[in-house]
């Protein structure tokens, strides 16, 4: 790889890689690659602090398209979020300052804290389920067995999709009239007057199990990584021993597994904090706001009803609730970093 | 998984089989017996797992084939009375579908390529260069892949119509070129590779952006694979931000165009489903394509 580098720097260089070394000022730059052989006799006899230089510059050329789109498109909104929360924006006027208004409108207003309560039932039910499921389906799919690689995809298929495009067809299965789901439902008893999703009591669950459909595959191959990380002979030992495959899963499986469900479960949580898709396409946050979570409701505040700053207030509480969660996994990290 | 995609069916030599193998040792007349009723079992229920997760994605490749009265006439049934492909004729007339199609493409196609330079370029500098603040940048790095970017969501909307540049493929694209993700999963690839040859090529006189180009990114290959399925995918399928920077069909993908008709053309079940047919069609063949490194992707970012 470094021939065509180092033997023909002119002519197989292409036009960026040109760009990228004239932009660092690189007139010697340019002449010691013309000239590699000789180069390669003196250039480490060059001092250090030039070599530093040199790298330090090169580095935030290279960082600086990236720290610059994020800068503007991440950080900038970020905190002209936490500013428009403090005013009356509406898109269509200035800005005028309202100091803690939003804030207070929102612990009054019965929708936001009806959207709050919605989104914590949602990761309340959610997390767990999908964190049983997928070690589950990881400890019947650690094992050896026909089709495994056929049920493995057909798991992680619904990861892929869209689960906007994806929604449709499931609002179609759980229709009152035309659904496939809810007939089958309820030729074995389970029925409901309105359908599914008009159902103020279904449509809840409805949703919470489509956003686990969704993400089971992807928490389901966290599990198997974690499973094929487990010693095979702590196993073989506890067999040895008489252990039942009950209290094999108890006391050697489980236990190894709590990197990996703690893991999951901190990225489950966070994941269903911020569901959207399935709920905007299959029930618009109704009926009777049943569904609305905290992000529909910022939706639908800004970009519905044009109040931005009462919508930026609301996109901070959701801020303050994913970034307790996110500390406690980048707290996770480091402390694996230290150990791997 | 890895060798799941090579060697579904070849139990006795896989490391995990040591269950069946024991059970035969423990009871050697029965052992073949059970052995074979167990294999049966799982694999009937593997069978009837994967048709339920499946049953979404089945039921509507049968309704997109079947005549609109099929679809609405009760009771419903998931096999077709009768079939047609009349929804995929259609659909290009009745709903501005080639446009959704293209643009979709051009959002998801372009973001994918122009992040997967800008995340590497930044990757790059972060793992092979040294330099005063560089894990100042990386933990900056860190705290903007826990942002939920919904946060972001008013007041880029906000500046981008400023800009003029609300439905637009610049104004979609433009805050998608970069992602911390990204940074991070390359930064984590780029730091196992082997220091020679950039060595080598730093001695020759190779600029730094040469190395970058020439020597690190040919090696990078499969993790650039990987990270651009992702891209890919991830807004490809992406519904809420689409939604957001679009105004009408000239600008709108897939799954926002689709919703947005979900709504408006409750009568065309039929053309609706065939356009989510279509919409999901190469993602999954994609995904099927590069299953295994994206799998491992996956597996492999969950435990760094």
């Amino acid at each position: 790889m470094t021939t065509p580098a180092t033997a023909q720097p002119g002519a197989a260089e292409p036009g960026a890689a040109r760009r990228g070394a004239t932009q660092r000022g690189g007139a010697t730059q340019r002449g010691g690659a013309a000239t590699a052989r000789t180069a390669g006799a003196w250039r480490p006899l060059r001092s250090r602090r030039t070599q530093r230089g040199r790298q330090t510059r090169a580095a935030w050329l290279f960082l600086a398209p990236s720290l610059t789109a994020l800068a503007v498109f991440v950080v900038w909104p970020m905190f002209q979020a936490a500013y428009l929360s403090f005013t009356d924006y509406n898109l269509m006027q200035a800005a005028s300052w309202v100091g803690l208004e939003n804030y207070r409108r929102l612990l009054d207003d019965p929708e936001a804290w009806n959207a709050l309560e919605n989104t914590l039932v949602y990761a309340a039910v959610s997390t767990p389920v999908s964190v049983v499921l997928a070690l589950a389906l990881a400890l019947f799919l650690n094992r050896s067995m026909a089709l495994r690689g056929f049920l493995r995809t057909a798991v992680f298929l619904p990861f892929v999709v869209s689960l906007g495009v994806v929604s449709i067809a499931w609002a179609f299965l759980l229709d009152a009239d035309i659904g496939l789901l809810a007939h089958w439902l309820s030729g074995v008893g389970v029925t409901t007057q309105q359908g599914w999703l008009e159902d103020p009591s279904y449509a809840m669950p409805a949703v919470i199990a489509v956003g686990v459909w969704k993400n089971l595959g992807f928490y389901m191959v966290m599990y198997l990584a974690g499973l094929q990380g487990i010693p095979p002979e702590l196993h073989d030992a506890a067999r040895v021993d008489g252990a039942s495959a009950w209290q094999r899963l108890r006391r050697v499986t489980w236990p190894l597994l709590a990197n990996q469900t703690m893991l999951i479960t901190i990225m489950a949580a966070i994941g269903t904090l911020q569901a959207f898709d399935q709920i905007y396409v299959m029930t618009h946050g109704g009926p009777f706001f049943q569904t609305e979570t905290l992000v529909v409701f910022t939706y639908r505040m800004g970009f519905e009803r044009n109040e931005f700053g009462y919508a930026a207030a609301v996109s901070w509480v959701l801020l303050v609730l994913v970034f307790a969660l996110s500390m406690l996994q980048f707290g996770y990290f480091r402390r694996r970093a230290v150990t791997l | 998984m890895t060798q799941t995609a090579r060697t579904p069916r070849t139990p006795p030599r896989s490391p995990d089989s040591r269950k069946s193998k024991g059970a035969a040792k423990a009871r050697p007349s029965r052992g073949i017996d059970l052995a074979l009723v167990w294999r049966v079992t799982t694999a009937l229920a593997a069978v009837v797992i994967a048709l339920a997760v499946l049953l979404p994605l089945i039921w509507m490749v049968l309704a997109s084939l079947r005549p609109e009265q099929d679809i609405v006439s009760a009771p419903p049934t998931l096999w077709p009375r009768s079939f047609t492909l009349e929804h995929y004729a259609d659909i290009w007339q009745e709903l501005p579908f080639a446009t959704l199609y293209r643009n979709t493409i051009v959002f998801a196609g372009t973001v994918t390529v122009v992040s997967l330079l800008f995340d590497s370029m930044a990757a790059y500098a972060l793992a092979r260069l040294r330099f005063r603040g560089r894990e100042a940048v990386f933990v900056i790095v860190l705290i903007m892949l826990m942002l939920p970017f919904q946060i972001t969501l008013v007041p880029l909307y906000d500046l981008l119509n400023n800009l003029g540049l609300v439905n637009s493929f610049t104004g979609m694209i433009v805050p998608r070129a970069t992602n911390a993700f990204g940074i991070f999963f390359l930064r984590q690839f780029f730091l196992s590779l082997p220091k020679d040859l950039e060595e080598a090529a730093r001695v020759d006189g190779a600029s730094e952006w040469r190395i970058y180009w020439r020597v690190v990114l040919p090696l990078a290959r499969p993790a650039l694979l990987t990270l651009g399925l992702f891209h890919f995918q991830f807004n490809w399928n992406d519904l809420l931000w689409p939604l957001i920077m679009t105004s009408d069909t000239s600008r709108a993908t897939l799954p926002a165009g689709l919703s947005l008709f979900m709504g408006q053309h409750v009568t065309q079940y039929g053309l609706l489903l065939a356009g989510a047919v279509l919409s999901l069609l190469p993602v999954i063949v994609l995904f099927l394509l590069i299953q295994r490194s994206f799998v491992q992707g996956i597996a492999t970012t969950g435990l760094k």
